[in-house]
């Protein structure tokens, strides 16, 4: 992988220092008299990129910040590419997810009966955010393989495959969340503005956790293709043990007597959802047949910012982590593919 | 530290050519996690390399010698197994025209998507867009789908965007071998220009002509290893030699080179009696002039054709023909021994003629000739078709089918125009 290093920058290796110092090279005037040699003059003297077995996660991070520009595009071309020819375009984006809302609100609203007051709301609530990690992470598994014809001719940080298959979700995630709050305006289900700040942040941590899982996910993939079908039937799974189409309260009112809420907990997403919909729907409790039920956990503004700050940090570890093995893996990527 | 472009540091690249590998969960685990047998292939062992700034190498190799694979880690496609390469300035790399091209996405798109899947920033593609669409003559397909571009019209549009990434080091794997001729030389035109700007320029091709025209140094590259490296055409002899004595690539696709009939070169026989054709030839040779080491001869060398005929009956007046052919049969030249202006009786028995030819004036290529024994007044008693072959190396720069030699002046004062032109 080659990386863009700026010569002044430090700890850098020895091959770097040595560039460090600037030379004018010999030219004849003819030569400098050509077009923009004085702005490549000033770039040669100061960059040099240095292609090495492995590439540190520190140069990653910075070769990705780098490419950022790369990733705009890339997310365009994907949802450009994938609704050209098409009437609707980009409605289909939000066909599918209508979709699958009206069928959970029939099912759980209408033939179960759960009596949960803007029902609609609180499934959308949790759905947002799962469709985007779900989205985001299913196509980002597979985004090395099927861009290997760039993956094995240029050189690029290809990480941002990844990224923009989880930027694309997020492009997504946002057409939604229009649908959403003409949801909320229509029904008046005013969210819970206090929490709007965390709801930020827990969007930020499923995006870096979807990233980490993507990234990680697509190298592997790579060595072993199964990873793509295994992760379609592990996101059907996860979904469920996510409390969106039913309420926590319910799990919890069997798991809390017995001191085991934590497992539940620990599915990184559930915290987020949870902060989605205490946001979002903003009924912690309702008055469901004439009783006070539970939906929400009672917990105050603290244990939402303790849940979702871990698995900040988790996502962030994890993202770490997706970056060395995706680092460890990219070398023979062009022989794999 | 010199002012290096590119700077190769033992290079190494493994590749494990596993026979089949085990790809899914199922294989894996029915195997036990046990890999198949894997055999390692250095693609690279090595390899050291330093291009200066301005400077224009050519890669020379065979198929399979790593070429690629170097041009691929200096690119950073590929990962060095060992070793590492630094590259100062900017680097584009030209290994498959519109590789990063999406099929759906207009011209005009994709000439931003390539120009940031290069490092290029939207304001800087922005303002060589012009140039980029002015050189790829695409101006009234630019906003059509790449996918209904033709063959040629996809690699203009993709050797255009690479140019006009104003890289400091150019990397061409083998490209320039693409699109129509006039495109080829509108793509060396701009490769020179590169040259002139001071630009590092680093490209694999087979032609060793391109490398002798274009390039500055040469270096061979074989199994891996660099084997040679030199002035370009000292690093094309190399590298045919190499060919030669694996009695591969290059020889074996043109058998004339090896079956160079060192021995006697039978006659036919023929259905014309005998006494219709008193003269027929026994064996010709060829014998080079210079280092007889090698199995070619280089430009300026002299060139030898020993003749061996026999008379049934003391014959005279008997002329020698001579036909020169190129690869691709052309003919060179003919001559024959009426018009040198000699006079031939030959004696009952066997004799020996010499035709030489003096200061071989053909650059590179495989030669044959044909033979012919007759009478003055064309009367025709033997002919060798395939009489022999030479094949000739030009150490030096000049490309084409021949040397001439060439001499230049400078006429600067108008005085001196106006004798030239009254010379004139």
């Amino acid at each position: 992988m080659a990386v863009d290093v700026p010569a002044a920058s430090s700890g850098a290796g020895p091959s770097v220092d040595d560039v460090a110092e600037q030379r004018v090279p010999d030219r004849s005037p003819m030569a400098s008299e050509a077009m923009g040699l004085g702005a490549r003059e000033a770039r040669r003297g100061s960059v040099t990129r240095v292609v090495t077995p492995t590439v540190g996660v520190r140069k990653r991070l910075r070769e990705i910040w780098l490419s950022r520009e790369l990733l705009i595009y890339l997310v365009r071309t994907e949802i450009k590419v994938k609704y050209k020819n098409s009437v609707l375009g980009l409605v289909w984006s939000m066909v599918a997810p209508a979709m699958t809302l009206a069928i959970y609100f029939f099912v759980f609203s209408v033939v179960l009966d759960n009596k949960m007051p803007n029902f609609v709301i609180y499934l959308f609530a949790g759905l947002l955010l799962w469709n985007l990690f779900s989205l985001g992470v299913l196509t980002g598994t597979g985004v090395v393989v099927n861009n290997a014809g760039i993956v094995k001719k240029v050189s690029f940080p290809r990480e941002i495959l990844a990224l923009a298959a989880v930027g694309s979700a997020c492009v997504f995630f946002f057409f939604q969340a229009i649908v959403m709050v003409i949801f909320m305006v229509v029904l008046r289900a005013p969210p819970d503005v206090a929490y709007f700040p965390l709801l930020v942040v827990a969007l930020l941590a499923g995006v870096i956790l979807a990233s980490g899982l993507a990234v990680l996910l697509s190298s592997i993939n790579v060595y072993l293709r199964d990873t793509q079908h295994l992760i379609e039937v592990i996101l059907t799974a996860w979904f469920w043990a996510c409390p969106i189409v039913y309420s926590y309260q319910t799990v919890e009112a069997k798991l809390g007597p017995r001191h085991l809420s934590w497992v539940y907990l620990a599915n990184p997403m559930t915290p987020l959802v949870l902060v989605f919909q205490r946001c979002l729907y903003n009924k912690p409790t309702a008055v469901i047949s004439g009783t006070l039920t539970v939906i929400l956990p009672q917990h105050g503004y603290l244990w939402y910012s303790a849940l979702v700050g871990i698995v900040l940090v988790l996502g962030i570890v994890l993202f770490l982590v997706a970056l060395a093995v995706f680092g460890r893996l990219e070398g023979n990527f062009a022989e794999e593919l | 530290m010199s002012d290096f472009a590119v700077d190769v540091r033992d290079v190494s690249k493994r590749f494990r050519l596993a026979h089949g590998q085990y790809k899914t969960v199922k294989e894996r685990l029915i195997h036990g996690g046990k890999r198949k047998s894997t055999e390692d292939f250095w693609a690279l062992d090595g390899v050291s390399l330093t291009v200066k700034e301005g400077e224009t190498v050519g890669i020379l190799g065979r198929n399979g010698s790593g070429k690629s694979t170097l041009l691929k880690c200096i690119c950073g496609v590929l990962q060095p197994t060992s070793g590492e390469v630094a590259v100062r300035g900017k680097l584009a790399g030209l290994l498959e025209l519109g590789a990063g091209f999406q099929q759906d996405l207009t011209g005009r798109e994709n000439i931003y998507l390539n120009g940031s899947l290069m490092g290029m920033a939207k304001r800087d593609v922005d303002k060589v867009f012009d140039a980029i669409v002015d050189f790829s003559e695409l101006e009234e397909f630019i906003d059509g789908p790449v996918k209904f571009y033709s063959s040629g019209m996809y690699v203009r549009l993709g050797f255009a965007v690479a140019v006009n990434m104003d890289p400091d080091v150019l990397v061409i794997d083998e490209v320039l071998a693409v699109g129509d001729e006039r495109f080829q030389r509108k793509c060396i035109g701009r490769v020179k220009e590169f040259q002139k700007e001071g630009r590092t320029i680093l490209l694999v091709t087979h032609a060793a002509d391109t490398v002798r025209s274009i390039c500055d140094r040469g270096v061979v590259l074989s199994h891996g290893h660099l084997v040679g490296e030199g002035e370009p055409g000292e690093a094309t002899r190399i590298f045919r030699e190499g060919l030669m004595a694996e009695g591969a690539g290059m020889a074996v696709a043109d058998p004339t080179l090896v079956a160079v009939p060192a021995v006697p070169t039978s006659v036919s026989a023929d259905s014309v009696p005998d006494d219709e054709r008193p003269v027929r030839f026994r064996s010709v040779h060829r014998v080079y002039s210079g280092d007889n080491t090698v199995p070619y001869m280089s430009t300026g060398d002299d060139l030898t054709i020993r003749v061996e005929f026999e008379a049934l009956h003391p014959t005279p007046d008997v002329v020698f023909s001579l036909e020169v052919r190129d690869i691709d049969n052309n003919l060179v030249m003919r001559t024959d021994t009426s018009i040198i202006g000699m006079v031939i009786d030959a004696p009952r028995g066997v004799s020996v003629m010499h035709f030489g030819i003096v200061k071989m004036p053909l650059l590179d290529g495989k030669f044959s000739f044909a033979m012919g024994i007759q009478s003055r007044d064309g009367l025709l008693y033997d002919w060798q078709e395939n009489a022999g072959t030479f094949a000739v190396m030009y150490p030096g720069k000049a490309a084409g089918i021949m040397r001439m030699d060439v001499h230049a002046a400078l006429i600067s004062t108008e005085s001196e125009l106006d004798s030239s032109a009254a010379l004139a």
